[in-house]
């Protein structure tokens, strides 16, 4: 507290507003605000409910996985679960999670404006994602899809289950997506403070910018693609219906085309907050901080011609799977820039292992692991070994869903204080962050084991001799669950009687801490002027001085 | 470089002195600015949505193209002909309106805007009319193709593309008309002026995009 209020008093800054929580307390100024905070906790509150629906899929999923045979449920039921488990986690936790949750909170923060560009949007997005949640949900209620969350043709056109009100979800939670990442690139462009010039726009604020790119470019297509397949289904279009000239891998390149690129959406701003944290809780400089940077944009760029490497025993032309081979291999430099710069930033620096350290290392781990096991996925002839097995089951998992929870724990660790003005138990922290590291490790190596062993993807039953791994990994995802039921609680305790946190209770010097904690309405009285990069830990002097702008 | 984000001196306006300005801008200008960016972003976004089917026509017309080319010589040419030069018109009168509204003759991009909005309902008037001409002669998609003048594989994939692109190209035209509609009783209103238009103008941006996608369907629909 004494520094911080010191360094208001030599910044000249006037004393702090009501914070932003207790300014209304009705629930009409939570659904009205136009705060772009408020929005974000509403999306917060939004995607923590999914992130447990899917999981309940997930364990769902892994009881019945538990015998080889008929066990629990029937084998609809386990096909609808797998497709709601997949729909959940990605339409509506992953994409949204960390942009429209944490991205939301802090990105305004981080470069010292008052608001996004266009607040009514910004909370039109939400409701235009719950909307669309809703449909999907109802749609789960009444019987849910047994399509898998891929929807592939000409399965998606002829199933009986409820696939129309899900993709319809789908196509509306797109728009939410468009919406959210038009709002960032305008807010960027228009709303930094003086003094932040494009190079010293923070790390978090790239990788999001770089993933709105994508949500803005690729989002259109899916949106055409489900629109294709509930015409097809409802007034038999056959666009790609082989019986009227149709073809049904168009299906596979329009899907891929937005659903490559959306791996990156998810695991853009993740690698976002681990720039932020890394430098944090290394008390040192960025690494390499353009090289992060404009690998975020070259991830974002190369992201979207990589598609055809799913459609590797489609029946594509050698060339072309050798092309999208190769291009697909781009991303794994660019990831790889990254991680060098990560863990060049810890070197030297006064390492203080917090939970979002933690979750650092997890991030670290999970993402090296999978991006290799990618870049193996990326050869064809390896691919037509483990194509449709459970060796993409675990690579995906840990490079999306993994890098992507990691990410999400470590921004949620590490932003509590600045959203909530409050602390978290740091010893349970470090505990549900070790269960969660080892629950996600020994629910997916099992799988890759698995995958590499023939088993393939999304089948009720299994041979017995590949029990053991089964067992292993549905134990795994048991700690999972244990963690993520910790973390809960814990949170939900601080929330309401943590002790109450100085401004800047990690001593960062990200920009984002330049404002109370919980801030303000309107975040700054006067707009800060900043005066160093982000993360500048070689001085001691205050990042921004106010301006009266 | 680091300072590219400061404000240049000029651009300033004291909050409260104008009621356009939102309070987390620090000038209209810059206001004006994020608004035309979130447009253009915008209309990046419809691009890509139509981008889907005209890669579905081409891939489609690359494998039939004798049943594209016979398709297309038996659609209604004068129509589609008439109603490019309608839009194409259309797009004039919505550029005139920013022009006037400009030059601060509100009253003048009123009559430019409903004029616009005369010219979209004859555009719609026009299609409706080849929709029932296609509906009596059943040119129509996917299992519902019975047209007695065309009987090659294709054909009904010609009439799937031509109804979901001509459908979803309609359905910007009458988005578009709303949005025109509502500018334009604004404008009647007195709510922009020529000291602030932007609303004209990102509606005049939408309404040519509406224009170039059919700029390029008729040709690819009609002539060849």
């Amino acid at each position: 507290m004494r520094q911080s209020e010191e360094d208001r008093e030599k910044l000249g800054a006037p004393p702090a507003h009501e914070s932003y929580l207790t300014d209304g307390t009705t629930v009409m100024s939570w659904l009205n605000t136009r705060d772009h905070k408020r929005v974000g906790v509403m999306f917060l509150v939004a995607v923590v409910f999914f992130l447990f629906l899917g999981g309940v899929f997930a364990l769902a999923i892994r009881m019945k996985l538990l015998y080889p045979g008929p066990f629990l449920f029937d084998a609809l039921t386990y096909n609808r679960l797998f497709t709601l488990h997949g729909v959940t986690m990605i339409f509506l936790f992953m994409i949204p999670a960390i942009p429209s949750a944490f991205g939301n909170f802090v990105l305004p923060l981080m470069i010292g404006a008052r608001d996004v560009a266009f607040p009514r949007l910004n909370l039109a997005s939400f409701y235009v994602y719950l909307a669309g949640a809703v449909l999907a949900v109802w749609a789960m209620v009444h019987g849910g899809a047994d399509t898998g969350w891929t929807f592939y043709t000409p399965y998606s056109t002829t199933t009986p289950t409820m696939l129309f009100p899900l993709l319809l979800g789908v196509f509306i939670i797109g728009f939410s997506s468009i919406m959210t990442g038009i709002n960032f690139i305008v807010t960027v462009h228009t709303l930094r403070a003086p003094g932040i010039g494009w190079m010293r726009v923070p790390l978090f604020v790239w990788g999001i910018y770089a993933t709105s790119v994508i949500q803005v470019l690729a989002t259109p297509v899916l949106g055409l693609t489900v629109l294709l397949v509930a015409l097809e289904r409802v007034l038999g279009f056959g666009i790609f219906d082989p019986a009227r000239g149709g073809d049904p891998v168009l299906f596979q390149h329009f899907f891929w085309f937005y659903s490559h690129p959306a791996v990156y959406i998810m695991v853009l701003p993740a690698m976002g907050v681990i720039s932020e944290c890394v430098a944090t809780f290394s008390r040192k400089n960025p690494f390499g901080y353009k090289a992060i940077a404009f690998s975020s944009l070259g991830i974002a760029f190369v992201g979207f011609f990589t598609w055809g490497h799913h459609l590797f025993v489609a029946g594509q032309s050698v060339f072309d799977n050798g092309v999208f081979g190769v291009l697909s291999m781009f991303v794994g430099i660019f990831t790889a820039v990254k991680v060098f710069n990560w863990v060049g930033t810890m070197y030297r620096g006064a390492i203080s292992f917090k939970t979002p350290f933690a979750y650092i290392c997890g991030f670290l781990f999970l993402l090296v692991f999978g991006g290799m096991t990618g870049v193996a996925l990326a050869t064809v002839a390896l691919d037509v070994h483990w194509h449709d097995t459970y060796f993409v089951v675990a690579h995906f998992h840990f490079i999306m869903v993994g890098a992507v929870i990691m990410g999400f724990l470590a921004a949620l660790h590490y932003w509590f204080p600045k959203m909530f003005g409050r602390t978290y138990h740091e010893g349970w922290g470090l505990v549900a962050a070790s269960l969660i590291i080892l629950g996600f490790n020994a629910t997916f190596i099992p799988q890759f084991l698995l995958g590499n062993n023939g088993m393939p993807r999304r089948y009720y039953q299994y041979p017995e001799h590949f029990q053991a791994l089964n067992v292993a990994s549905t134990a795994g995802a048991t700690l999972l669950g244990f963690g993520f039921i910790i973390i809960f609680i814990y949170l939900v305790i601080a929330l309401r009687w943590g002790p109450r946190c100085e401004q800047n209770p990690w001593r960062s010097k990200g920009f984002e801490w330049l404002t109370p904690s919980p801030p303000p309405t309107h975040n700054f009285d006067k707009i800060p002027h900043i005066t160093q990069d982000p993360h500048d830990y070689r001085t001691h002097a205050p990042s921004g001085v106010y301006t009266d702008v | 470089m680091s300072e590219a984000a400061a404000l240049p001196p000029g651009e300033h306006l004291v909050h409260g002195t104008d009621p356009h300005l939102a309070h987390h801008f620090s000038s209209l200008e810059r206001q004006v600015d994020a608004s035309r960016l979130g447009m253009w972003l915008f209309l990046s976004t419809e691009v890509l949505l139509f981008a889907g089917l005209f890669t579905g026509y081409a891939v489609y017309r690359y494998s039939f193209p004798v049943a594209f080319a016979a398709s297309a010589r038996t659609s209604e040419i004068w129509a589609g002909t008439l109603n490019t030069i309608v839009l194409i018109t259309s797009s004039l009168t919505v550029a005139l309106a920013i022009h006037f509204v400009r030059a601060g003759r509100q009253r003048a991009a009123v009559v430019c805007l409903a004029i616009t909005l005369f010219f979209a309902l004859a555009f719609l008037g026009i299609k409706a009319i080849e929709y029932t001409a296609h509906f009596h002669e059943h040119q129509l998609p996917g299992r519902y193709y019975r047209f007695e003048g065309v009987r090659l594989p294709g054909a009904e994939m010609y009439w799937a593309l031509y109804f979901l692109m001509t459908g979803l190209h309609g359905l910007h035209v009458v988005i578009g008309m709303t949005v025109l509609a509502v500018i334009a009783w604004r404008t009647a209103h007195g709510y922009y002026s020529a000291h602030y238009y932007v609303g004209i103008e990102l509606a005049g941006l939408y309404w040519h995009l509406v224009d170039l996608i059919w700029i390029f369907l008729y040709p690819l629909l009609y002539l060849i």
